[in-house]
């Protein structure tokens, strides 16, 4: 799912449904004259309230209920009834065939720029490796399970709504705190204490004659996990005996949504990027008269322009897709001097690309310094009441605005927290750790999210973390929330 | 790509109205909306003002309790975001605490963000969520709600003008026999060589009153005789303005202490409770609220639950000034006057002589009079209490109570009702 938004007076629609499969039509021409592999695609037209409710439900036809989804259209409806906000021009779920929505008040060229800019994002979901993990053909179907399952606990007199509500809104609160990376195979348990047992085994060393014998670590092969688990929501399901099968079910419908919307965090800017770029390619092909083509040059402005003080991740993603074609088809001397002629047609490369990376190592690889300082990304940081530009894309500081800009893009905006061991101090204390890489953990939000942990995990739970520079422990039982200072 | 065909569903109409599945999720999200205006009730009424306002007016109520959390990053985490085209280091981007300038993108687990927001609640919906706070029994509260009006209506003599839902036909018909009779009379003493009685009129006698014709001549023997203008009578009502419908309110507080939150919201509950049982009872109620450190004034309902003012405490002044007001605007002979003052029951010690003195006098004039100390449990800093010192007023429509939680609210307030001079 993505969406593409603006604010816009609508006009009044001269067109109908024909147009549309003939402008569609036309479009489609264009897309597989440039390659791109898509899924079949449906169209819904709708108005403006459908549209406010597929997104408040992540776009899904069917979704399980859950009050948090009408707080959504609540604010989402007051955003656009005061005008903050416009609704978005579509709408794409990421399944088989691709849904994705109209909006019927669009003028005709929105409508043609959101069609392409669809299958723009079709294409990647296709191919991009991140998706690979969620069964697109089965999306659909897989949430409208998930709604019948939760509705039946519902309305089940010994289960009911306050009852599934408590689960719910527990795993919602922790549904992120998943593997973040699916295109790695989760090892099972049996092969992560093989695994264990095999790193444990000495190294075959060749000088062994004249080296000091490493010592043997026995590996601890009764905790549970061998391995930290960063799948907390499956962790707690699988280990936590006192859950009924009902609330199993829950954690494990809530542990599935959240994997098909790890997909989308992770590809955010390059997924908006590449439907950004291909529309742009697609509308400039259609060779649109002159009315249409001033319309298109707004419309594409307005989404794709960048905003001073926030990162636009379609002006992001799209520039650097540019950039990336330029440097495969007319590098600079310079930057063939630095990274070598294009081996490959740029258009090859860019495929290539959208297939294997996510934003990550997107922007890792292909982020140039002369692009970060084209495009004035600097690094903030806190300092007393303010928030100061600490570092700007300069000789000197280029790397780390971009070592920051990534820290901070898909989930790396997530506190990384594992869990490290379900028996801590033979208590069935859970015990988590927060990875810590410079950024503390917001404490009243700890509290509070540890709070629901202790909820569903029912013994205590601990996480170790730093705090202000300092080793610390989060305790949550019985008796409340603490914060120790660990030696 | 090319062998699959794209698919185009029209927009329905009925669809739409049909498809309204978030109805569910958004009654639940209200209720869970109602349940956090009520936990946060001390809160907003403590910052309302809602004694005798309209009660279709909206009011904005912040909502915390429906946050929803997860883990997030704080506040030392800074971040990278796109300038203007010459950002330098050193340049001020944004305010911590509120949000860094890399909100913007909708990624979900970006920093916490305002995940806090208002929604409109009448003050009708307010107030009967307060009632339910403060468990107040159900057949009360709607007598609290419902005004009913204490208007009586009198009948005060005939009028000859006046509107025709109100003509006595009775005594219109009266009025013209009685006419009739003497127009005969007269006519008798005229002409006595006729010698013929006046007859009553065998005619149509029906009113019709629009129909005014001078009586006949003389001469006719049968002659028609109907009804004039002036025979008409209609019943006069007059509004029953009994001297005991005109009430005033007057309330006193201490602002020197701090007020905190939750005496604000205690006395705020206290005064529009009294003032909501007055207006029950009486056509015309005014409100007087008198602030006092010191000195007193009279001041807003805004000023009154927000002045915060340090400095010693006179409660002396606050009775003064009472009395000042009731004497200049509602005399108690026209009037009847509630006075209540809340207090945290800290008073200069000289003071106490003037102040037990004041309050004799102004539960001479009252027709209820009532000193309220609200000490929120755990506030026991205040050892003085001026509860001792006014246990020496005798007067019978004196009360004093003791506020300690909200809970308190109703009962004390019943009790002080109690001592009402004029029962019902």
């Amino acid at each position: 799912m993505s969406d593409l938004s603006l604010d816009t007076s609508s006009k009044v629609s001269a067109y109908d449904l024909e147009d549309l499969v003939e402008w569609d039509r036309r479009i489609r021409e264009k897309v597989d004259e440039f390659g791109l592999d898509c899924f079949p695609q449906e169209f819904e037209i709708c108005d403006h309230n459908q549209m406010l409710g597929y997104m408040a439900y992540a776009g899904m036809p069917s979704h399980y209920p859950h009050w948090s989804y009408g707080k959504a259209y609540e604010k989402l409806k007051t955003l656009y009834d005061h005008g903050v906000t416009g609704v978005p021009y579509e709408m794409v779920i990421n399944s088989s065939p691709a849904i994705a929505y109209l909006m019927r008040d669009n003028t005709l060229l929105l409508q043609i720029l959101t069609i392409a800019h669809v299958y723009g994002h079709n294409d990647f979901n296709k191919n991009n490796f991140t998706f690979k993990s969620t069964r697109a053909d089965l999306t659909v179907e897989t949430f409208k399970a998930h709604a019948l399952r939760v509705r039946r606990y519902v309305e089940d007199p010994s289960i009911g709504m306050e009852k599934v509500e408590r689960v719910l809104d527990a795993a919602h609160s922790l549904h992120l705190q998943c593997r973040r990376n699916l295109a790695i195979r989760k090892l099972s348990p049996e092969e992560q204490i093989e695994r264990a047992v095999e790193n444990a085994q000495p190294r075959s060393d060749p000088f062994q004659k004249i080296h000091a014998r490493p010592e043997r670590v026995e590996p601890d092969l009764r905790r549970v996990p061998t391995e930290p688990d960063e799948d907390v929501l499956l962790f707690i399901r699988d280990h936590n005996p006192y859950l009924a099968d009902w609330e199993r079910d829950l954690l494990t419908i809530v542990d599935e949504e959240s994997k098909f919307f790890i997909a989308m965090i992770e590809t955010k800017i390059m997924n908006e990027g590449w439907a950004t770029y291909w529309h742009k390619k697609i509308l400039e092909a259609l060779n649109l008269e002159q009315g249409l083509h001033l319309e298109f040059l707004v419309r594409h402005n307005q989404v794709a322009c960048p905003i001073p003080g926030q990162l636009n991740p379609y002006h992001l993603g799209l520039r650097i897709w540019e950039d990336v074609y330029r440097r495969w088809t007319e590098p600079t001397a310079e930057e063939i001097k630095r990274d070598g002629a294009p081996t490959k047609p740029a258009r090859e490369k860019l495929f290539e690309i959208r297939e294997v990376e996510r934003d990550v190592s997107f922007l890792r690889r292909y982020l140039t310094e002369d692009l970060l300082r084209d495009m004035d990304i600097f690094e903030y940081e806190a300092r007393g009441e303010n928030y100061v530009v600490s570092k700007v894309a300069d000789d000197d500081g280029w790397r780390d605005v971009k070592e920051t800009l990534i820290k901070n893009v898909g989930t790396n905006s997530i506190p990384v927290i594992k869990v490290e061991d379900a028996d801590f101090g033979q208590n069935r204390t859970l015990y988590l750790k927060h990875y810590h890489d410079g950024r503390d953990l917001h404490l009243e939000y700890a509290e509070k999210t540890i709070a629901y942990l202790q909820r569903l995990w029912a013994r205590e739970v601990v996480i170790e973390t730093t705090l202000e520079g300092k080793k610390s422990l989060l305790c949550c039982n019985d008796r409340g929330f603490s914060v120790r200072a660990l030696k | 790509m090319a062998t699959s065909e794209t698919i185009f569903r029209e927009y329905r109409p009925s669809d739409a109205e049909r498809s309204d599945r978030s109805a569910g999720d958004r009654l639940r999200h209200r209720q869970k909306v109602r349940e956090s205006i009520r936990e946060n009730l001390a809160d907003i009424i403590a910052e309302e003002s809602i004694i005798g306002k309209d009660k279709d007016r909206v009011i904005k109520v912040p909502l915390r309790g429906i946050k929803e959390y997860r883990f997030v990053y704080g506040d030392n985490s800074g971040g990278a975001s796109q300038g203007d085209g010459d950002s330098r280091p050193g340049q001020v981007v944004g305010k911590t605490g509120k949000e860094g300038p890399g909100k913007g993108h909708d990624m979900a687990g970006d920093r916490p963000g305002v995940d806090y927001y208002e929604t409109d609640v009448t003050l009708e919906e307010l107030i009967e969520i307060m009632f339910e706070d403060l468990e107040l029994p159900n057949l009360e509260r709607r007598a609290l709600r419902e005004i009913q009006s204490d208007y009586s209506t009198k009948r005060k003599g005939y009028r000859h003008v006046g509107i025709r839902v109100r003509l006595d036909k009775r005594r219109t018909a009266k009025q013209r026999v009685m006419r009739m009779l003497a127009r005969d009379r007269s006519l008798n003493g005229n002409g006595a060589e006729n010698g013929e009685p006046a007859e009553p009129p065998t005619e149509d006698d029906a009113p019709g009153l629009s129909a005014l014709q001078p009586g006949a001549g003389p001469g006719l023997r049968k002659r028609r005789f109907p009804f004039h203008q002036d025979d008409l009578r209609y019943k006069h009502i007059e509004v029953d303005t009994r001297e005991e419908s005109n009430a005033a309110v007057i309330c006193i507080m201490d602002t020197s202490g701090s007020m905190d939150t939750m005496k604000k919201y205690l006395a705020r509950s206290f005064f529009f409770l009294l003032y909501q049982f007055i207006s029950t009872r009486y056509r015309n109620v005014e409100i007087v609220f008198i602030a006092h450190h010191t000195e007193a004034s009279e001041v807003t309902e805004e000023e009154f639950f927000h002045k915060g003012e340090s400095g010693g405490t006179f409660i002396s002044s606050g009775y003064v000034k009472a009395l000042e007001i009731i004497h200049e605007r509602y005399h108690p002979s026209l009037w009847n006057v509630y006075a209540f003052h809340c207090s945290d029951g800290d008073n200069f010690d000289s003071d106490n002589p003037i102040a037990l003195k004041a309050g004799e006098e102004l539960a001479e004039i009252c027709n209820l009079f009532g000193y309220g100390e609200i000490k929120p449990l755990g506030s026991r800093y205040y050892e003085s209490s001026m509860l001792n010192v006014f246990r020496r007023i005798q007067a019978p429509n004196f009360h004093t109570v003791l506020i300690e939680r909200k809970e308190d609210i109703w009962p004390s307030f019943k009790a002080f009702l109690a001592k009402d001079r004029i029962k019902e």
